[in-house]
């Protein structure tokens, strides 16, 4: 025991581990504090979408021969995002279909277009990198950390400035607009901030990761608390706990982070739904 | 005073009318009650005046300075998830939603309030169950306490007593009528004739004639005869 508590110790002295838990960590909370509301809009699945998005724009920006393909993938992979997510209960495609839609579109016209103008070798590695995270999380570098912590202070101090106002306009939009709260305002700003964390963390830990970060907290806490808040805090905590855990897990055995920190929180889940189905039947 | 008025306002969805041709106004402390069949346009006029539906021609204004967050609304089903995890008293709490402006939280008095019109539709001992877990009649009282919670001024209520005990029923006319009797005013849906006429000062007949009047004109009117049957005879 003291030798795994030793090595431990050692490898939280290398900086590109304590990056590592630092980003994981905040972009776990982030990711399960809008996780609620994404999954209780039915846009469990925008993490994927997006990064498609993101992979079709950069085709674009590639055979546009744009050498900083930030400057097209950030705004468009936004745009997308809050064009999807701003559309509310008004919208006639909705949810899991406008995603679906947009997700598909988008890697099919970025891998026709990189066909035809093949500018890249490469072309299987790009579409990997996309969905895995074109870095990994071990190699992140102190500005990369910088920007991460800066923007998830920014997303929890916007979350909890507006909680009330999300809960209100998640539940029940038609009342919201009816009693005078602009609705569609909180509808943008979530989006917005949603579309920005997903971009971030996107290229920080990969798409696929997010997805389970957005999915897994919120529907743990969901099979045990039956309020809001309740939801949100055990799914923030769950969050964070199975990221942390899963990270130290991955350094001291070797295995891969992301799929890892999923792995927790897919552990966690069936946990907690054994406990919600045992609960269930006491009450 | 006016708090609404409709002019000559048409209404429906994707540019097809239901009701066209729309003239009244509501003032201040009026007990307006809309009645018609199912599928005449209440529910659809409702959400018009609460601006949920831009009307397709017409206009509605609102006046008597009343703001949009003095209006408390229950609508008649709501899409409400089926998973959504909300305690009673989080949502009995939503209400307040627009009243706090910038302000991030609900203060005392409000979570008071919240209290005070949870006991009065007797829903005290649910505030911490969770709203999908409840009855429909239970559903029903947690929004009308939201609803009350929201309102200062005008309360629109789309079929209120829609799946309550005749119990329950009762006391939320009373209450209604109450409320009315303190200033606001009220624009309520219902298929129960007797407790329109009963209550409201104002009756709009929504169907193939458009009527809009006093009570008093109503029970006058041929509109009433074939539609309301025993209750207005009485
Ligand atoms: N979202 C919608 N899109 C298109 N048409 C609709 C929509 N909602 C309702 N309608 C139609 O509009 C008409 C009026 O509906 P509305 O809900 O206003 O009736 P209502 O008078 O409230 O009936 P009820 O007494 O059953 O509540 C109906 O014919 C209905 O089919
Ligand atoms: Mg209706």
């Amino acid at each position: 025991m003291s030798e795994i508590t030793e090595k431990l110790f050692m490898y939280l002295e290398l900086p590109f581990v304590r990056y590592a838990v630092i980003v994981g960590v905040l972009i776990a909370l982030c990711s399960s504090l809008l996780g609620v509301t994404l999954v209780l809009k039915r846009f469990s699945f925008i993490g994927d979408g997006l990064s498609h998005v993101a992979f079709g724009a950069m085709a674009v920006a590639s055979v546009l021969n744009v050498s900083n393909d930030m400057v097209i993938v950030l705004p468009v992979t936004v745009v997308s995002a809050i064009l999807l997510l701003s559309g509310g209960r008004k919208a006639k495609i909705k949810g899991d279909a406008a995603i679906a839609m947009i997700s598909v579109g988008a890697l099919a016209f970025g891998y026709l277009l990189m066909n035809i103008f093949s500018t890249s070798s490469n072309l299987s590695g790009d579409v990997c990198s996309t969905l895995f995270g074109s870095t990994s999380i071990l190699t992140l570098t102190s500005k990369e950390v910088w920007l991460c912590v800066a923007l998830s202070v920014a997303v929890v101090v916007i979350f909890l400035l507006f909680y009330n106002k999300i809960f209100a306009v998640t539940f029940d939009e038609d009342f919201s607009k009816a009693v005078g709260t602009k609705a569609q305002r909180y509808n943008f700003l979530l989006a917005t901030v949603i579309a920005v964390i997903i971009v971030l963390a996107m290229n920080l830990v990969g798409s696929l990761l997010i997805s389970a970060l957005v999915i897994f907290p919120a529907l743990s806490a969901m099979r045990i608390f039956r309020s809001f808040k309740a939801v949100t805090i055990c799914s923030a905590v769950v969050s964070v706990i199975c990221a942390f855990v899963g990270i130290i897990i991955s350094i001291l055995a070797g295995t891969p982070v992301g799929s890892t920190i999923v792995a927790a929180d897919a552990v966690v889940f069936i946990i907690f739904y054994i406990a919600g189905m045992i609960r269930g039947g006491v009450q | 005073m006016e708090q609404l008025i409709c002019r000559d306002v048409s209404l429906g969805y994707e540019g097809n009318a239901i009701i066209s041709g729309l003239n009244f106004s509501i003032g201040s402390g009026d007990y307006l009650c809309i009645v018609g069949e199912n599928g005449s346009g209440k529910s659809t006029l409702m959400k018009t005046l609460l601006g949920l539906i831009p009307p397709l021609s017409g206009e509605i204004v609102r006046g008597g300075g009343l703001c949009a967050n003095e209006i408390g609304y229950l609508p008649q089903q709501t899409a409400i998830q089926r998973d959504f995890p909300a305690s009673v008293t989080e949502i009995v709490l939503s209400g307040f939603q627009a009243h706090c402006g910038m302000r991030p939280f609900y203060n005392k008095e409000e979570k008071r309030t919240a209290l005070e019109n949870m006991e009065r539709l007797g829903i005290t001992d649910l505030a911490k169950r969770c709203y999908r877990e409840l009855s429909g009649g239970q559903q029903q009282r947690v929004l009308l306490a939201r609803a009350l919670c929201a309102t200062t001024k005008l309360l629109l209520l789309d079929e209120p007593v829609a799946g309550l005990d005749p119990m329950v029923t009762a006391d939320m006319y009373a209450l209604i009528d109450s409320l009315n009797k303190e200033g606001v005013t009220i624009i309520m849906i219902s298929h129960d004739i007797c407790a329109a006429v009963k209550y409201a000062s104002h009756i709009l007949h929504i169907g193939d004639v458009l009527f809009f009047g006093t009570k008093q004109e109503y029970l006058r009117s041929d509109v009433s005869k074939y539609f309301s049957g025993e209750c207005v005879k009485r």
